[in-house]
């Protein structure tokens, strides 16, 4: 339980660094960078090494390669449809989701085993 | 040219704070849970999790959205645009994610820890970086440019 509350913890003061790096930072191009910041990895990792040792961690980075390249897709999608449809920008995110999702676990799935 | 204005904190309201905190923890304990039942490989998927991207999408289009109201104006779809072109940042930063990710992978058994991790976060930086100063000169933004017109021309020097 500690475990999981000292995780909720760092990775919310990660996550909101990062945050407000993008609030203050101009254009929002610019800032939108700072939305795609590695710091649930930074939160995760540290811990992870902390306790299962650098080559469980290590696993984990090859499968976050995966989730990166469908973050790539995600974004670019969820851009795509707020410059061309009439959605806000919460729908269209949650709505996009699955891209991730879907591209994350298909890759992982393609590759199992062989990262 | 990129601008910092430690001024904009204060437009974001404390309950928005709050959920980006809420958000990022929950991610991260998402993460550890994930990997400790289904194993690293499962698990490490949630590590290039999209915890502030959707608020801070949100986020833009709704202070986007204040800014054009008070002079009197809708400033819906400059909102939508302003969240638009936050995304396309963010497909740019995920790029320097993948160079983050394979970076941990190759380098972390073999050397130090922590030095490994400063240096992928160095390197995110500078990749992110680079490709956003790439897309500025247009040398791959071009369609996008024209497509959104004048109207996003404006945008992006906000």
């Amino acid at each position: 339980m500690t475990d999981l509350i000292v995780r909720f913890l760092v990775g919310g003061a990660i996550v909101s660094v990062f945050a407000m790096l993008g609030d203050v930072l101009r254009p929002k191009s610019f800032a939108g960078l700072f939305s795609a910041a590695p710091s649930v990895a930074l939160a995760t990792v540290t811990l992870t090494i902390h306790k299962e040792g650098k080559p469980y961690a290590a696993q984990e980075a090859a499968s976050m390669l995966l989730a990166a390249v469908a973050f790539i897709v995600y974004a670019a999608a969820a851009s795509y449809v707020l410059r061309r449809y009439r959605c806000g920008a919460l729908l269209t995110t949650i709505v996009t989701m699955p891209v991730w999702i879907g591209i994350s676990l298909g890759l992982w799935w393609i590759t199992q085993g062989r990262l | 040219m990129v601008e910092f204005r430690i001024s904009a904190l204060k437009s974001t309201r404390p309950s928005e704070y709050l959920a980006r905190f809420l958000f990022g923890g929950a991610a991260t304990v998402l993460a550890g849970i994930i990997a400790k039942h289904y194993g690293a490989a499962l698990g490490g998927l949630f590590l290039a999790f999209p915890a502030i991207f959707p608020c801070s999408a949100t986020l833009v289009e709704s202070h986007e959205k204040k800014r054009k109201r008070r002079i009197g104006k809708d400033g819906t779809r400059r909102g939508r645009m302003a969240a638009s072109l936050d995304a396309a940042g963010a497909a740019l930063g995920a790029v320097g994610l993948v160079a983050f990710a394979a970076l941990l992978w190759y380098l972390l058994p073999r050397y130090n820890a922590a030095l490994v991790i400063a240096a992928a976060t160095l390197v995110w930086a500078a990749v992110s970086v680079a490709l956003w100063h790439l897309r500025r000169k247009r040398v791959f933004g071009l369609r996008v440019i024209q497509r959104t017109g004048a109207h996003a021309r404006q945008f992006s020097n906000r």
